[in-house]
């Protein structure tokens, strides 16, 4: 690229191209005609392929920035309607509005934490599992890229598009206990979950220096393009703790609760399948093949999943239905979260397939063996679906998609087992062990102290009356007035 | 005056309906109701979570006439709401003591 502009500039300025660029910001009007000598030609060259290197590099940020905005802006609506729609026509009409409000409130309070101290807790570069204070209240966070993160994108977009997913993470967590927590209990509880959960986590996979960052030379690199570990194992697993320790609801499961909406689960799975473009493609972090890579990954997978949760329901109930394969797209989703920059389009076409019918399995047959009430599948999607998705990326993952290891002579050196690395699949295993360690310990602390404090359940009349009137004093559906 | 309460298949109340005006009956009330008889109702799956759904969706009309028309209405509605199917519905009748028009407060037949 540099010797191509080199010699086009030089061809330019001897063929009398010293023209004035009027109106052009990144140019100052430094052109003036002087006698072509050989020391002020060379100079002018020397300045206009500086003037282009700058515009190149303006353009490319600006590509790139564009559509990380986006991404930040889609991820932001898979919580907001996208989550809150799906969860929120999963429960039953007296807690509508509750379960909406949980994860709302997530927007605003995550969104607070990450601003003070929570990026700069997950993404200074620092310690192994942890960064520091360096960034608190987004100091050094401005226009200026982080090259060690994402070289052509202001570090604010960067950290911006990272509180999206700060957002979303401890907001899946809410299905697990729908329909019997306290506001106030889940307020502090998740407050804590994203500072000592989360942020480690996300150091840990994402931040320079990170235990089992597989970018930026962790010990232990765990292939993670978008979250599997990050978001869907520690969301996934905390929640089962948390349905455990909360206990079931109220007449669970001999009273029948059904969904009262699957047309609002309906919308929201779309949403959440739109949105995870950016979720997913977004973690490319630039607009480049990568992010097109990703963004087929992604998408193949859902498909694939639908059909195989829709396909398997078919054959062990006799219909498909509209909620399974709404299900089975995000089980699919989930799992190719950690994969998506990593796996071409057939293998996701696999991961899918596995995925939806794996997940369809768990949530239909081993939640009612083991009998815990997880409310909306947390854990049967996204804690199983985060686990085998991290897994199967150790399998899937290849260098010709994305050549991410490198041998000592900088070629890329096999990614996953089929190219032929058969020790990433440990690694993986490291990585979901790490997150699945994390999530079980600092969850039932973090619930212990919540509970002895505030406690965690609503009384039982609460329950019975729902959490709309009970938490927020209002009724979703007012259809007499 | 007595009160007809027809609980019907939501299917058929517009013929239903429809016979009741062409008799010459002015005033019902329809609600949208659940219930069963000895008819059973159906599973539905959620998730692999089975649920049996007892109650399910009816028609209710509920209309006061004279006492001369009571017979004819019954009929009529009969005739209208019937598949010959279980779950078809049920008519129930009561006596009214009284009926008033609200606006000028008419009593009896002529409020009807």
């Amino acid at each position: 690229m540099h010797k191509w502009l080199v010699r086009f500039a030089v061809s330019c300025a001897l063929g009398c191209c010293l023209l004035a660029v009027p109106g052009n910001a990144q140019s100052p009007a430094t052109t003036q005609v002087a006698p072509p000598a050989a020391e002020s030609v060379t100079t002018q060259v020397t300045d206009r392929i500086a003037q282009l290197e700058q515009q190149v590099t303006d353009a490319r940020t600006s590509g790139d920035n564009a559509w990380m905005l986006v991404c930040s802006a889609l991820v932001l609506m898979m919580t907001g309607p996208g989550l809150a729609l799906f969860y929120g026509g999963l429960v039953r009409k007296k807690n509508v509005l509750g379960t909406m409000m949980q994860s709302f409130t997530l927007m605003a309070l995550v969104t607070v934490l990450w601003a003070l101290f929570g990026y700069s807790l997950a993404f200074h570069p620092g310690g192994h599992y942890i960064g520091n204070l360096g960034y608190a209240f987004l100091s050094h966070v401005g226009a200026a890229p982080d090259p060690g993160y994402a070289a052509t994108i202001p570090q604010q977009t960067f950290m911006v598009y990272q509180l999206m997913f700060a957002i979303i993470t401890p907001a899946l967590i809410t299905g697990a206990f729908a329909e019997r927590m306290k506001f106030s209990a889940m307020v502090a509880f998740m407050t804590l979950w994203s500072i000592f959960i989360y942020d480690p986590m996300a150091h840990m996979v994402w931040g320079q220096g990170g235990l089992l960052n597989a970018s930026l030379g962790g010990l232990f690199p765990t292939l993670d393009f978008a979250g599997g570990t990050v978001v869907h194992i520690t969301s996934g697993v905390s929640a089962l703790v948390c349905a455990l320790y909360l206990g079931k609801r109220l007449g669970y499961p001999k009273e029948s609760m059904p969904p009262h909406s699957v047309v609002l689960s309906f919308i929201g799975a779309c949403l959440l399948w739109v949105g995870w473009f950016g979720f997913n493609a977004g973690s490319a972090l630039t607009a480049g093949s990568l992010a097109s890579s990703a963004f087929v990954a992604t998408h193949f997978a859902a498909a694939a999943a639908a059909l195989g949760w829709a396909g398997a329901e078919w054959l062990r109930n006799g219909k498909p239905s509209v909620l399974g394969a709404i299900s089975g797209a995000v089980a699919g989703l989930v799992a190719i979260t950690p994969a998506a920059g990593f796996v071409g389009p057939m293998s996701a076409l696999a991961i899918g397939l596995m995925a939806g019918v794996f997940c369809y399995l768990m949530v239909a047959k081993v939640k009612a063996w083991f009998g815990y009430d997880d409310s909306l599948d947390a854990f049967g999607v996204h804690g199983a679906g985060g686990t085998i998705g991290a897994l199967l990326t150790g399998v899937f993952a290849t260098k010709a998609v994305n050549p991410i290891f490198k041998d000592s002579h900088g070629n890329a050196s096999a990614v996953g087992l089929l190219d032929g690395n058969a020790h990433q699949l440990l690694n993986q295993a490291i990585g979901v062990l790490m997150a699945w360690g994390l999530a079980i310990v600092g969850t039932l602390v973090i619930l212990k102290v919540v509970d002895l404090v505030i406690g965690l359940r609503v009384r039982e009349e609460h329950e019975v009356e729902g959490l709309d009137l009970s938490q927020h004093g209002e009724e979703g559906y007012y259809l007499e007035a | 005056m007595k009160k007809i309460e027809a609980i019907i298949q939501p299917s058929r109340f517009d013929a239903v309906k429809n016979a009741l005006h062409a008799l010459g009956v002015e005033g019902m009330t329809v609600s949208e109701v659940r219930g069963h008889g000895r008819q059973k109702g159906h599973t539905e799956v959620y998730r692999g979570n089975e649920y049996t759904i007892d109650l399910l969706p009816k028609t209710k009309i509920e209309v006061v006439v004279a006492e001369s028309l009571a017979e004819q209405a019954v009929q009529a509605i009969l005739k209208a709401a019937k598949t010959g199917k279980i779950g078809d519905g049920k008519i129930f009748l009561s006596k009214v003591d009284d009926a008033i028009r609200i606006r000028n407060e008419e009593h009896g037949d002529a409020a009807l």
